[in-house]
């Protein structure tokens, strides 16, 4: 019912101008690594699509990560809130999420370890969300400092915690979790990629419904774009914003899932590390739209997975590079596609 | 010394129709109006920081081409303005903002002490105080315009123009400013400021211009006869007949406010006020005598001392959605900022806030699709699609999504409109009018604010004047529609009748 | 330990590890001041030391690496300023993603040139010694005359309007967009020697060598009020700290018998500076009027 606020044409106008310029960028890294350009994009949209089972399951493996710190940058933005606390969150899941998992008896039925761990991502990403917007709300503190301060810590409080508690016999990885608490992979010839994706697309739909289909994403998309308008129509903007956090916090927490419950099954040195700052670029080329930020998730999931297929070729690094490239160019994008769409119109 | 006709048109109105202003050399000449009769945009475009459509101007003999005006040559001219909302960076000292552009350095480090020196002199000159090092941001407003006129001169202006400057200052910072007008002129500066306040005027200036939409209607060489001037600002027809009934003497009261205040710029001074069920009261005055913080302290977004109370219920101490709860209706004096969102569509700005259609969490897609058109047609919304999203809507149209949504709210008791039909095309304006008059005929007490009097005197039973944040005056009934109501009711506005 | 703290050596240490902060945090105040919301501290920070270690390599001479790392910062600086002022895309995030840029940019030249995946070969250093590093003088000198220079010169009166009120400048017939430029392109080029300092007293780049530095200068520009001299003050603070870890880690100091954490103690200024967040209240001290605005 929400409206997109925005012109379709020109939001597409947006993404296709980041993307070519993204394109013509990378191409010119690839001739700076002295590859020609055509060449090594066929290889990887070869490799990664056609051809290796296992790097399309990577595919959707990252992708299923991005989707849900995607998500939580978008929907911090739809308040007027820039989440760079997703590295955080993703953390705080994961440690509690293998902690719990590692903690339940061996015997635990799925019944109960599944959504129990699901529920301690969830909680501990929130918790983070929730300092962040309360610092911002009652204290003023700009939630981008904030939220790299967190970052930090949270990061260091879990290598502190890995050291401590959890890692066994000089290695970086911690007890296993529960069978029971196990998510099922997908296969994909080996690849990580595990039901977690169900996960993120149920919080796909359910953040798409909430935010166009009911008065709470209503009051929400009005808090993030007028404030004034918003308070004067009795919406409560601090309080709003606040719940925003905790939502996105609890988004970036699920991610968690991905790592712990679907893959390494264990706490390690690392899981999960990158993924929050990825999600602004997939909320960004997203262009904040649920759906929107599927397809930039999966995109990204291609660069980075594709960049791993040909890393005879080019250092994986560039695809790396060109993760910053897509954001800068979608950030520019936008306003040269509204300049050019007052001009028209 | 300068000599202005001009023309200027926004999208959807016309501003100024062949204004004309004729100032003589080192006089004090006064141009009067009211609010949105064009004032500000004159003298902007004459300083050079809006453009005009088509016009002329003259200054000092020399005819200069409009095309290219702008503040940089207006400067070179020795035009300087000084406005209400100063120009100078807050973070700056006096010096530092009066240097701007030509700073004078002494192997490479500023040296401000000369300006300093000329300033402090300067102002001693004119008998004006102004603290030459601090921050613009910690001077009160007054202390802040003295400095921007000193400047003003310093830099060499001939022309200086000082639009509502008595606005911020307290009486008897006004009647320095007065007194210095009068000295400069004589000094030869020529002085062109802009008011509403005709009692300045009579202490002030030689010469008078009155603009009234747009258009020059009068000017006046002595400046005594205040009473015909006040006339030439408001005009002089008969109102017309407001055509619903006024309530019965027994009609409940819908909105009381006893002893509102309201502290800080543009403050409300104990306010009381009643407005009866089915009544409609228009509360007029110039911008900034406090109505804005009227409204908002109505409407529960503002802090207030004193007690208002909606159909007997104290409301104070409520949050704004409690009050909207409790039957309030507020349509908010800017409807970009705070009316409407304006990224959003049509449908969902008529329904923000409405639990009432919406449903309280799943919204109901087909009652907001059967409200949002019936409102579309009930108002003639323009274009007529419920999607439509509101940034691409004309003034007047985005007005009557406001309108839409707040007056058709169930069981409305009390209505807060602030400047309804602000910026609005006429068509616009009559269905606006006539939907208030609905809300009222249906029970609900309607409180008008307006700068425009000839909308509260076509529309209300009963109109109160503001000043300063207080009542000063009030017409009603009978004695609203006779004669002399209008020019009355001005007076009140601008100062030169004393309060009622 | 107690003895330990009050050795020279300890002290070199200090001012050894403030030298990048200083530098990020002088530059950064300069963009902020002027305008521009500055969060590609960690770019220039980055892009600096990269440069530095690499153009030091190519001559045999650590003074040219400084030259290019400088150069580096100013170009990041520019790139920030055109996406920013012409491309009008939201500020905050053309920093962000100029950060993940020279991040993953710094490995990807790494490989390019280097093939090497997380160090580049020795390079001609500066060392750690203080008195044979100049820039550790340049901090102290750009520490004194950044802040006078703001207050005291043409260029920073008009910065300063810049930041504050743009609309005077272009009644004075000055563009305000040039003087961002410049300011940005100076703050750039301080930065861009902290990052020097990074890797030329090392004698070379590693992968992600900035560490979050460039957000904790950041950090401190909005703690000291956006008054240069305060923040690069409030990085000694932060140099201090730092280096009392290192200590505590070095000669396992103990708290009443109990170890203290490697991982937790590096936290502590992250956590302070929250703590001062919070307790200072965000509102209080203004960032320039015009800050992000165009």
């Amino acid at each position: 019912m929400i409206a997109s606020s925005r012109d379709p044409n020109r939001e597409a106008l947006a993404v296709a101008i980041a993307l070519l310029a993204s394109l013509a960028i990378g191409s010119a890294l690839m001739l700076v690594a002295g590859k020609a350009p055509g060449h090594v994009w066929w290889l990887m949209v070869q490799r990664t699509l056609f051809t290796d089972a296992y790097s399309l399951g990577q595919v959707f493996y990252k992708a299923t990560a991005l989707v849900l710190t995607g998500l939580s940058v978008s929907i911090a933005l739809d308040a007027g809130l820039f989440n760079i606390g997703g590295e955080g969150m993703v953390i705080a899941g994961v440690v509690a999420c293998a902690v719990t998992g590692a903690a339940l008896p061996q015997g635990t039925p799925s019944i109960i370890a599944i959504p129990l761990c699901i529920v301690v991502s969830a909680v501990a990403g929130a918790a983070i969300g929730a300092l962040i917007g309360v610092m911002r709300v009652w204290r003023g503190a700009h939630e981008v400092i904030t939220s790299i301060m967190l970052n930090a810590i949270v990061a260091g409080v879990a290598l502190w915690i890995g050291n401590e508690l959890l890692f066994q016999n000089g290695t970086t990885t911690g007890p296993p979790i529960a069978p029971g608490a196990e998510l099922p992979q997908l296969g994909f010839g080996g690849s990580s990629a595990n039901l977690s994706v169900v996960l993120a697309l149920a919080a796909v739909v359910a953040l798409w419904w909430l935010r166009s289909r009911t008065t709470w994403g209503q009051a929400l998309l009005a808090v993030g774009r007028d404030p004034a308008a918003a308070r004067a129509t009795g919406i409560s903007v601090g309080r709003v914003q606040i719940y925003a956090m905790i939502a996105a916090g609890a988004l970036a927490g699920l991610a968690a899932t991905n790592f712990v419950m679907g893959h390494k099954h264990a706490f390690e040195e690392g899981l999960g590390r990158g993924v929050g700052f990825l999600g602004i670029s997939a909320a960004l080329l997203g262009r904040m739209n649920p759906f929107g930020i599927v397809a930039a998730s999966l995109l990204l999931g291609f660069l980075s997975s594709g960049g791993l297929a040909v890393a005879q070729e080019v250092p994986k690094e560039l695809t790396e590079m060109l993760q910053g490239v897509v954001v800068l160019a979608v950030a520019s994008a936008g306003p040269i596609a509204r300049r050019y769409g007052k001009a028209s119109s | 010394m300068i000599s202005v006709e001009l023309d200027k048109s926004y999208p959807n109105c016309r501003v100024l129709t062949g204004a004309k202003l004729e100032v003589a050399p080192g006089t004090v000449h006064a141009l009067v109006g009211e609010n949105g009769a064009g004032k500000s945009t004159l003298v902007k475009i004459v300083a050079g920081i809006l453009p005009a459509d088509r016009g002329t101007l003259t200054i000092g003999g020399a005819n200069i081409p409009l095309a290219s005006w702008d503040r940089r040559l207006a400067r070179r001219a020795h035009v300087s303005i000084v406005q209400q909302h100063g120009a100078f960076a807050g973070s700056l000292s006096v010096v530092e903002n009066a240097v701007l552009g030509a700073e004078p350095t002494k192997h490479g480090v500023l040296d401000l002490k000369p300006t300093a020196t000329a300033l402090a002199a300067l102002g001693d000159k004119l008998g004006l105080a102004i603290d030459l090092w601090a921050r613009v941001d910690r001077l009160s407003l007054g202390a802040a315009q003295r400095a921007e006129i000193v400047t003003a001169l310093h830099v060499g202006a001939k022309l200086l123009i000082l639009d509502e400057p008595t606005a911020v200052l307290a009486p008897v910072e006004v009647e320095g400013l007065l007194k210095m007008m009068k000295g400069l002129a004589q000094a030869g500066t020529t002085i062109v400021f802009v008011t509403h306040k005709l009692d300045e005027v009579r202490a002030a200036a030689h010469a008078v211009t009155v603009l009234r939409a747009g258009k020059t209607v009068a000017t006046f060489e002595r400046s005594e006869d205040t009473a015909a001037i006040a006339r030439a600002m408001v005009g002089g027809e008969l109102p017309g007949q407001s055509s619903i009934a006024e309530p019965g003497g027994d009609a409940k009261i819908a909105l009381a406010l006893r002893g509102v205040s309201v502290a800080g710029e543009g403050a409300l001074a104990s306010i009381d006020m009643e407005v009866r069920a089915g009544e409609l009261v228009g509360v007029a005055g110039v911008d900034g005598n406090g109505q804005r913080e009227l409204a908002l302290a109505i409407a529960g977004l503002v802090a207030h001392t004193g007690t208002i109370s909606l159909a007997g219920r104290d409301l104070s101490g409520r949050t704004p959605r409690e009050r909207l709860a409790a039957g309030l209706a507020h349509v908010p004096e800017d409807r970009q900022h705070g009316g409407l969102v304006l990224d959003a569509s049509i449908a969902d700005n008529l329904t923000l806030g409405r639990a009432d259609i919406t449903g309280r969490f799943r919204i109901d897609r087909g009652a907001v699709a059967k409200f949002a058109d019936a409102r579309i047609a009930e108002l003639d919304i323009r274009p007529a699609s419920r999607d439509a999203i509101a940034r691409s809507l004309s003034g007047g149209n985005q007005q009557k999504i406001v309108i839409g949504r707040e007056l058709s709210r169930p069981n409305l008791a009390a209505v807060i409109a602030a400047q309804p039909t602000r910026g609005v095309d006429l068509g616009a304006v009559a269905r606006i009018h006539g939907q208030l008059r609905a809300a009222a005929k249906g029970g609900a007490g309607v409180l008008v604010i307006s700068a425009d009097l000839d909308e509260l005197l076509a529309l209300c039973h009963r109109v109160v004047v503001m000043l300063r944040g207080k009542i000063v005056g009030e017409r009603a009934g009978a004695a609203l529609r006779e004669q002399g109501a209008r020019a009355a009711l001005g007076e009140w506005m601008t100062g030169t009748r004393g309060a009622a | 330990m107690i003895a330990a703290l009050f050795t020279t050596a300890f002290l070199a240490q200090i001012v050894r590890i403030a030298v990048p902060y200083v530098f990020a945090a002088l530059g950064g105040s300069l963009t902020e001041r002027s305008g521009v919301i500055d969060l590609a501290l960690e770019a220039k920070l980055l892009f600096g030391a990269f440069a530095a270690a690499a153009f030091s390599h190519a001559s045999g001479s650590a003074a040219v690496g400084l030259i290019g790392g400088m150069a580096a910062g100013a170009l990041t600086a520019a790139a920030q300023l055109g996406c920013a002022l012409w491309l009008e895309a939201d500020q905050v995030i053309v920093g962000v993603a100029l950060n993940l840029l020279a991040l993953g940019g710094t490995r990807f030249l790494l490989q390019v040139i280097y093939h090497e995946g997380a160090n580049s070969p020795p390079a001609p250093a500066f060392g750690d010694a203080i008195a044979s590093n100049p820039l550790v003088l340049g901090a102290v000198v750009a520490a004194i005359l950044v802040p006078l220079a703001v207050k005291h010169t043409r260029w920073g009166l008009r910065l300063r309007a810049a930041g504050d009120r743009p609309d005077a400048l272009v009644a004075v017939g000055v563009s305000p967009r040039r003087t961002r430029m410049y300011a940005a392109l100076v703050g750039g080029a301080l930065a861009g020697a902290g990052g020097a300092q990074l890797s030329l007293a090392v004698g070379g780049f590693s992968a992600d060598m900035s560490s979050g530095r460039g957000y904790i200068a950041l950090a401190m520009i909005i703690l000291s009020g956006w008054r240069p001299a305060i923040a690069a003050l409030a990085c000694v603070g932060v140099a201090i700290a730092e280096a009392l870890n290192i200590l505590i880690q070095i000669t396992h100091a103990t708290i009443a018998g109990h170890r203290i954490p490697s991982e937790l103690a590096p936290l502590l200024p992250y956590a302070l500076t929250i703590i001062v967040l919070a307790i200072y209240n965000g509102r209080s001290r203004q960032p320039p009027a015009s800050l992000g605005k165009l």
